[in-house]
């Protein structure tokens, strides 16, 4: 049969994971101050002695790959080389760490106040920070944290020192500089800074590149930095970045290091300290300008419940395994390895698999708690629900999601009244008890409102709602689409499903090439829990199946209809001249006018994020072009081809909305494998 | 002072003109049977016989070191089974035989004679050999041509009666270029090329020598001695390999820095093909006339001919010799100054980096030491280095080196190499250290005996690569070894360690050992096998050559086509097919 043929990770009988150690527990019963000044002293890379931050500039500077660079550079500008020696020097001197052990000290005492103010517990799986010792010790580290929060990175670093493991060297947008104080304090518990944009700045990139390798090849300090580039604001993962992590696998490539182990770490807030601000920021309050002044401002949080945090140190990825039979290194031997090069093709595809492999690994490892599951039933239910049949949907969906491995953090000796209650309280700005029933928190307006905000204050609450709803996202995402799929009651639920698949791509983590492979997953596991039975190969919705089914379908519907009203904003509404810039904004009063009018219920849709995963998926499947005019980037609609996606969508919609018929499409997987041969599609996606 | 560490040996032996050569040689070890390491009752290691420097003596060191190294124990013994091989009947080809008789060339199938030439000295074969194990296939007859012109009569007669003709020179391949094909049904017939050893004559005015190709290197360089003069090719393996087999894959002798490789050394060679013979018209000592035809037969494996004739530049005799050696704290120092050296285009003779590792093994080797004082001037030496000059002495490694010309230019040569040498923190060691080192390369294959004897298997491999590869390539095949041995299951540590072999304008030669202790193992050389094929995955994606010197045989065959490219195979192959269309020569090595 189709579904024991594939591996994937909930087939795996390895599958177990580690239990958690709050480490808050000691800070509360011992001396903050001891613990900052206690002796620290790391095991390192193959006992390599530290190299001092002077130290490490030097060697960049006197790399030949610098200088190779450095030279080209000269010859292309015209100016001396020393001229541009000395700008890789400011270059440098405005990137470089300066890691040392007081100012860490110094952070471990302020945040071990800060934490036991602000979180209950921070738990950490032990047994990952064993392993990570271990890898640190056999080869180069780099340390890969999901990004949710500004408090990741010196969470992270917190975690090590606690541990006694080697501090690392971190990646940090350079808009962290802005504030000068904070961002030296960074530096010196080891930051580096990096520009956001450096295109075609060549000398910018050896500088860079040159200098996170040369941390990596001696192996001074694990690399620590963020795959999806950013934080993501909607707690869902974001489509990963590549440029870091070809520059960490490249000295693989190059033979410089045996071996490079990648540890993807998962970070799970119970709530997330920017919580609301995120929500504001993708409905068009533009991100406050990182400043000290609004770090200091943020002390207002401190007065709040945060929850928990979970921290969960993933196996290390070696590199070497990864790359085994998929690259061959030995391509890299006819060229110097200091000239630096485009990655090859084969390289390129490879470290983009292995960035989304990474980014599912983290997701595999992200911690829900209760709540998450309510969020995801709220949402499907905006009017509110009665608390009973909150309780008992929640009960239901957790047998869902424990059947579908989640790492579900379900306190085991609670009555479940009382998890529900508990996870109520400590979300009440989100959801609220009245009476009997349970409904989103609309925050309270001051004075009289328009309707134009009355409809902001919800955005927000349902936005920041959603946030934790697309935390359980990746673990009934596949099935969730074939659900969708599947109402569809088209005769092609492969086709459907594949269609989805890749409209969502950006929106999702879904690895490039493995829509067949996702597709037998989601049958696997829909098959597994009963919703679903595949007799000949069809694929056909059980007795039991339509709680499951239409859950699913309610799940993706704000993401159906928020395309939808992409789609018909570009076909109905754009202009001919839609520049790039105007089309958020655009959209934006778009869909206000239509819930204004009361023909579109979903908020999310105002999501920013939402728009430009909607646009990107228009633009890869072609509906729509960019054209640079003059400074412009316009966007070419291709009117119909957005209108036949609104129309793939709407079908979708229309039914979603559930007749109790059974299914029965007629499509069997053999012949669905078939098109895609005919399509074009290499046959090794086909098993 | 000797040319060679073992000419007091050759002095001993009557050289093996006209006597079969398993008469005084090992039959299932390496090299004579009168000289071979063992522990005694005492527990003392000593190496038997009287051939080389160490012969006789007993090294105190060596068992320690030897059972700390594997984990091994003198207890644990695992000696050669004694029955020899059964052998598989031969299979003749009566008519070809009939002719053969007719020509008066000797020829055998006795079983001895056979199974010696079934094999080289690859682990695999001689742990069969030990262990008593069948060869698949043996060659049927062995054949001792004469002279050359025996050898086109031979080829005549094979090519007549299609019969596959295998050349074997010194016997000393490591490539299972020997190995008979298991799927070769016709007849086969090792040619024995040991009879044709004569120097034919010399000429002094063009420094040249014309030799029969079935000559010994401790034999050419012997006689060429006599008249003052050598070739200067010494690989480590020329007190049993032949000029032929040199020729046949590409032979590089430590002293090449200044007599060259020996690419460098022919001026003329003659070999005979089943399309004919083939020479050049002239000696010039280097023409233009489209590919040179010599790059064929050089490394061809046996695969097209038997060599028969080279001409081979000859240099008198240097007036004076002198070795070196030099410590570094650290292999990437000594690295980076042979680097320089080489950049400077003034290495002596030979020069060479054992890791520490490599160090050391060549300690354990140190003979008793007979006098109090040697042993405390000793013991100062070893306290200048570590403790007042800081050596860490699981880091420090050792250069040895090797001067040769006439004497002033020879101190002035070690003065410029030694101050080349302070720069990277080396310090001079003394000749002692440096003759030991090249000691240890003439012994190791007696070693691999004597680990053989207790559970440990051992071989070398080697490669080349460009210099700022060097210190990756040696770092990552290591640790692929170990890593390799770990996830299959071998139980002791191995050993791992390399020596920068041969220095180049552009690279070097790097050289490893790798040996283990298999106890625990079921298929000890299975496993080996893996591990060394991993290694040899691990050499050519650091962008390591396929080999240096020891060539492809049947071993490295699977890379030829990653190595020099499809076309380049094609070619080769046309090559072949015009030359054998019938595959005579069917080692089937290289393609």
């Amino acid at each position: 049969s189709v579904s024991s043929s594939f591996p994937f990770s909930l087939l795996d009988p390895m599958l177990k994971r580690d239990c958690f150690e709050d480490i808050l527990e000691e800070r509360r019963n011992s001396s903050d101050l001891k613990y900052a000044l206690r002796c620290y002293a790391p095991v390192l890379y193959k006992g390599v002695t530290p190299c001092k931050a002077n130290m490490l500039k030097n060697i960049v500077l006197q790399s030949d790959q610098l200088h190779y660079v450095i030279n080209q550079v000269s010859q292309e500008s015209g100016e001396a080389p020393d001229i541009i020696q000395e700008e890789a020097s400011v270059i440098l001197e405005e990137m470089a760490h300066r890691l040392q052990i007081s100012t860490v000290r110094c952070f471990a005492f302020a945040l071990s106040k800060a934490f036991k103010t602000l979180f209950q517990h921070v738990c950490v799986n032990e047994e990952g920070i064993q392993r990570l010792q271990q890898a640190i010790q056999e080869h180069p580290v780099v340390l890969l944290p999901s990004h949710r929060s500004y408090m990741d990175f010196l969470l992270m670093s917190y975690i090590l020192y606690t541990y006694d493991l080697a501090l690392p060297v971190i990646a940090a947008g350079m808009d962290f500089m802005g504030m000068k104080f904070v961002g030296e304090m960074l530096r010196m518990s080891g930051a580096f800074f990096i520009r956001r944009s450096f295109g075609g700045d060549k000398l910018y990139w050896a500088v860079f590149s040159e200098y996170v390798k040369t941390m990596l090849r001696n192996g001074f300090a694990p690399i620590e930095f963020f795959l999806e580039g950013t934080r993501s604001r909607t707690c869902k993962s974001l489509t990963p970045k590549l440029g870091l992590l070809n520059i960490v696998i490249e000295p693989f490539f190059k033979g410089e290091v045996f071996d490079v182990n990648l540890v993807p770490v998962s970070i799970s807030y119970e709530r997330i300290l920017e919580e609301s601000l995120y929500a504001r920021e993708l409905l068009g309050v533009p991100k406050p300008k990182e400043s000290t002044s609004g770090l200091l401002k943020a002390r207002r949080i401190l007065s709040e419940d945060y929850g928990s945090i979970h921290v969960y140190f993933g196996q290390p990825v070696s590199v070497r395994s990864l790359a085994q039979g998929k690259v061959n290194r030995s391509t890299y031997n006819l060229f110097p390895r200091h000239i630096p090069r485009k990655p090859m093709e084969e390289t390129q595809s490879f470290v983009n698999d292995t960035a989304y492999r990474i980014v599912r690994l983290q997701e595999d490892n992200m911690v829900l708690k209760p709540w998450v599951l309510m969020a995801s039933l709220l949402l499907q239910n905006l009017e509110g629900l009665e608390l009973s049949v909150l309780t008992e949907q929640t009960v239901w969906l957790r047998g869902l999601a424990l059947s579908y491995a989640a790492f579900l953090d379900w306190p085991d000796q609670a009555p479940t009244a009382k998890v529900v209650s508990s996870s109520l309280a400590l979300h009440r700005g989100l959801a609220c008890v009245s009476g009997d029933r349970v409904s989103l928190v609309v925050g309270e307006p001051l004075g009289p409102v328009t309707p134009e905000e009355a409809l902001f204050n919800r955005a927000v609450s349902v936005l920041s709602c959603a946030s934790y709803r697309n935390q359980v996202l990746h673990v009934f995402l596949r099935p969730a689409m074939l659900a969708v799929a599947m109402l569809h009651l088209s005769d092609e639920v492969y086709n459907c499903f594949s269609f989805l698949w890749d409209m969502f791509s950006n929106d999702f983590i879904l690895c490039p090439g493995d829509t067949v492979q996702d597709f037998e997953e989601a049958c696997y596991l829909l098959v597994k829990t009963g919703a679903v039975q595949m007799p000949q190969q069809d694929i056909v919705m059980t007795d039991i199946g339509q709680p499951t089914l239409s859950f699913f379908n309610g799940l993706l519907e704000p993401f159906l209809q928020g395309y939808q009203v992409v789609c018909r904003y570009l076909c109905e509404e754009a202009s001919e001249g839609l520049t790039e810039k105007q089309y958020i904004p655009a959209v934006r009063s778009f869909a206000v006018k239509l819930i204004l009018a009361g023909n579109l219920r979903c908020y999310e849709v105002l999501s920013s994020d939402m728009q430009k995963n909607a646009l990107a998926a228009l633009l890869r499947m072609d509906a729509v072009r960019k054209v640079k005019v003059a400074d412009q980037v316009t966007l070419i609609v291709n009117k119909m081809a957005v209108n036949s996606i609104d129309d793939i969508l709407g079908k979708n919609r229309m039914i979603s909305h559930i007749n109790q018929t059974p299914i029965s499409p007629s499509l069997s997987l053999v012949a669905v494998a078939e098109d895609l041969y005919r399509d074009g599609l290499t046959p090794s996606y086909i098993r | 002072p000797s040319l060679l560490l073992l000419l007091t040996l050759t002095k001993l032996t009557n050289c093996f003109l006209f006597s079969p050569r398993q008469e005084i040689m090992k039959w299932n070890g390496w090299g004579y049977s009168d000289s071979k390491f063992l522990f005694n009752k005492k527990g003392q290691a000593e190496f038997t016989g009287k051939r080389y420097r160490l012969s006789g003596m007993t090294l105190p060191s060596l068992q320690d070191w030897f059972e700390n190294t594997f984990g091994a124990s003198v207890k644990h013994k695992s000696p050669p089974v004694l029955n020899a091989s059964v052998v598989p009947p031969p299979r003749l080809n009566e008519a070809f035989v009939e002719n053969l008789k007719a020509t008066g060339i000797p020829f055998s199938n006795e079983a001895e004679d056979r199974v010696f030439r079934a094999h080289g000295h690859c682990l695999h074969e001689i742990f069969a050999l030990r262990e008593g194990k069948k060869f698949e296939r043996v060659p049927d007859m062995v054949v001792w041509p004469n002279c050359h012109n025996d050898v086109v009569k031979i080829v005549e007669l094979a090519c007549k009666h299609n019969v596959c003709l295998i050349p074997y020179g010194g016997g000393t391949s490591v490539t299972s270029a020997l190995e008979c094909p298991p799927e070769e049904t016709r007849c086969i017939v090792s040619l024995d090329t040991s009879q044709m050893n004569r120097i034919l004559w010399l000429d002094e005015n063009n420094l040249v020598a014309h030799v029969e190709a079935g000559i010994i290197g401790q034999d050419l360089e012997r006689l060429l001695n006599e008249s003052g003069y050598c070739t200067g090719h010494e690989p480590d393996s020329m007190e049993f390999s032949s000029l032929g087999g040199w020729v046949a894959t590409r032979a590089s002798g430590m002293k090449k820095n200044v007599y060259g490789n020996i690419e460098d050394l022919v001026i003329h060679i003659k070999a005979v093909t089943p399309r004919g013979v083939i020479e050049k018209s002239c000696q010039g000592p280097r023409t233009s006339t489209g590919p040179d035809i010599h790059h064929f037969i050089l490394g061809s494996e046996g695969t097209l001919g038997v060599v028969t004739e080279v001409t081979m530049k000859i240099r008198p005799i240097p007036e004076y010799q002198k070795y070196g050696s030099v410590v570094f704290p650290k292999f990437e120092a000594g690295v980076a100054c042979l680097r320089e050296v080489a950049k400077q285009r003034c290495a002596p003779a030979s020069i060479r980096l054992m890791d520490n590792k490599q160090f050391h093994f060549g300690h354990a080797l140190k003979p008793q030491v007979s006098s109090i004082f040697t042993h405390f001037v000793e013991g100062l030496k070893k306290f200048y280095i570590t403790k007042l000059k800081g050596f860490d002495p699981h880091q420090l490694v050792v250069a040895t080196l090797l001067f040769e010309g006439d004497r002033e230019r020879v101190l002035q040569h070690e003065k410029q190499v030694y101050d080349i040498a302070a720069t990277f923190g080396g310090l001079a060691a003394g000749e002692d250290n440096g003759q030991r080192g090249y000691l240890l390369t003439f012994v190791i294959a007696y070693l691999r005996d004597l680990g053989m004897d207790y559970c440990v298997v051992a071989e070398s491999f080697e490669t080349s690569v460009p210099w700022d590869r060097v210190l990756d390539l040696c770092q990552n095949v290591k640790e692929r070894i170990i890593r390799e041995c770990k996830e299959r299951g071998v139980q002791f540590q191995p050993l791992t360690s390399c020596r920068v072999t041969q220095t180049y304008d552009s690279g070097a030669c790097i050289y490893f050992y790798f040996a283990f202790n298999y106890r625990g193992l079921a298929d000890p050389v299975h496993t080996y096998e893996q591990v060394e094929h991993a290694a040899r995955e691990e050499i050519l994606a650091n962008g390591g050559s396929l080999s240096h010197h020891h060539g492809v045989g049947k071993l490295r065959k699977e890379w030829m086509k990653d190595s020099i490219s499809n076309v380049g195979v094609g070619m080769l192959k046309s090559v072949k097919e015009y030359v054998d269309p019938e595959n005579i020569f069917g080692n089937r090595n290289l393609l």
